[in-house]
């Protein structure tokens, strides 16, 4: 995701929480594109600790432009086996963390007039999925605090929009046995699934100049899985 | 600084309104030109300037700069 809105000039923080090797992977690759950017580590889940490190970033490089939520686990279950606790943490991490990171970086956008923040959401949180339900609440969620905060935040030039990716090439798609897979790619229009090429034009898009009068909206990147 | 100085100071600078605009029964939203948000943002100036909480509720009922001075001295601000 973040390659894409590497370029010269361009700094970008890099959040992780546990996976430090593809951290420093996508960093290094950051550096290549001759853009820089720095690694940072904290939960998004954790109000306070979001807050501490936007105050640090917003203190080391003056501003924030752009606000990326891509931070989200994928866990589930069918509804009568999902535990409480599954049920919260996916919540914590999904949604609270996306409302923690944007709480902390709209009083400094709203007061330099500009600002772009991007979810990510989900297909299932639109479309739902059998087994899914704790993730399509909190994707769908999603969609409903962006929509309000392009709302609240719209007088003060601030752009807040949601991407909906369907099936794309991750760890999490690479376990599916074969036979899955294939069955799959039938149902959509595109015959593959997306990579997160895919996912991350449209977000750099969405950072960009071109994107200033998009707000609010929810934009899917599936290949055509869901209309 | 008094009170009602620093109170008027921040006010010109969150809404970009001259001293003249700045009278105590000024209106926030009907004379000084400030939405929603602007109000909210004026409070969290407030908040920080002077270490002091305003709850939600509270904020409801400031509408003009000498609202928002009264209850600053409610706070025990000086």
């Amino acid at each position: 995701m973040a390659l894409r809105l590497a370029r010269p000039g361009s700094f970008l923080y890099v959040n992780f929480n546990r996976n430090e090797t593809a951290a420093r992977e996508a960093l290094a690759k950051i550096r290549e594109l001759g853009g820089d950017g720095e690694l940072c580590r904290f939960d998004v889940a954790d109000h306070h600790a979001v807050q501490e490190a936007v105050k640090r970033i917003i203190a080391e490089r003056g501003h924030i432009d752009t606000l990326i939520n891509n931070a989200g686990i994928w866990m589930g279950g069918l509804i009568v086996r999902i535990k409480e606790s599954l049920w919260d943490q996916v919540i914590d991490t999904n949604l609270k963390g996306t409302f923690n990171c944007c709480q902390a970086v709209t009083r400094h956008m709203i007061r330099r007039c500009s600002g772009r923040i991007i979810n990510v959401s989900s297909l299932i949180g639109e479309a739902g999925n059998a087994g899914d339900s704790v993730y399509a609440a909190a994707k769908g969620g999603i969609i409903g605090l962006t929509k309000s905060l392009a709302r609240e935040l719209g007088s003060r030039n601030i752009c807040v929009n949601a991407v909906a990716p369907g099936l794309i090439e991750t760890d999490m798609t690479a376990a599916f046995p074969a036979d899955a897979k294939k069955d799959l790619e039938k149902e959509i229009p595109l015959g593959r699934l997306g990579s997160p090429e895919d996912v991350a034009g449209l977000v750099a898009f969405l950072a960009s100049e071109a994107a200033a009068y998009i707000t609010g909206q929810v934009i899917r990147v599936n290949g055509g899985l869901y209309m | 600084m008094a009170l009602e100085a620093k109170v008027i100071e921040i006010i010109m600078e969150q809404l970009g309104v001259t001293r003249e605009e700045c009278v105590p029964e000024a209106s926030f939203i009907d004379d000084l030109g400030a939405d929603s948000l602007d109000i909210v943002e004026l409070i969290m100036e407030m908040e920080e300037n002077f270490s002091i909480q305003i709850a939600d509720d509270e904020l409801d009922k400031i509408r003009t700069i000498q609202d928002i001075i009264d209850f600053l001295k409610t706070k025990g601000v000086k």
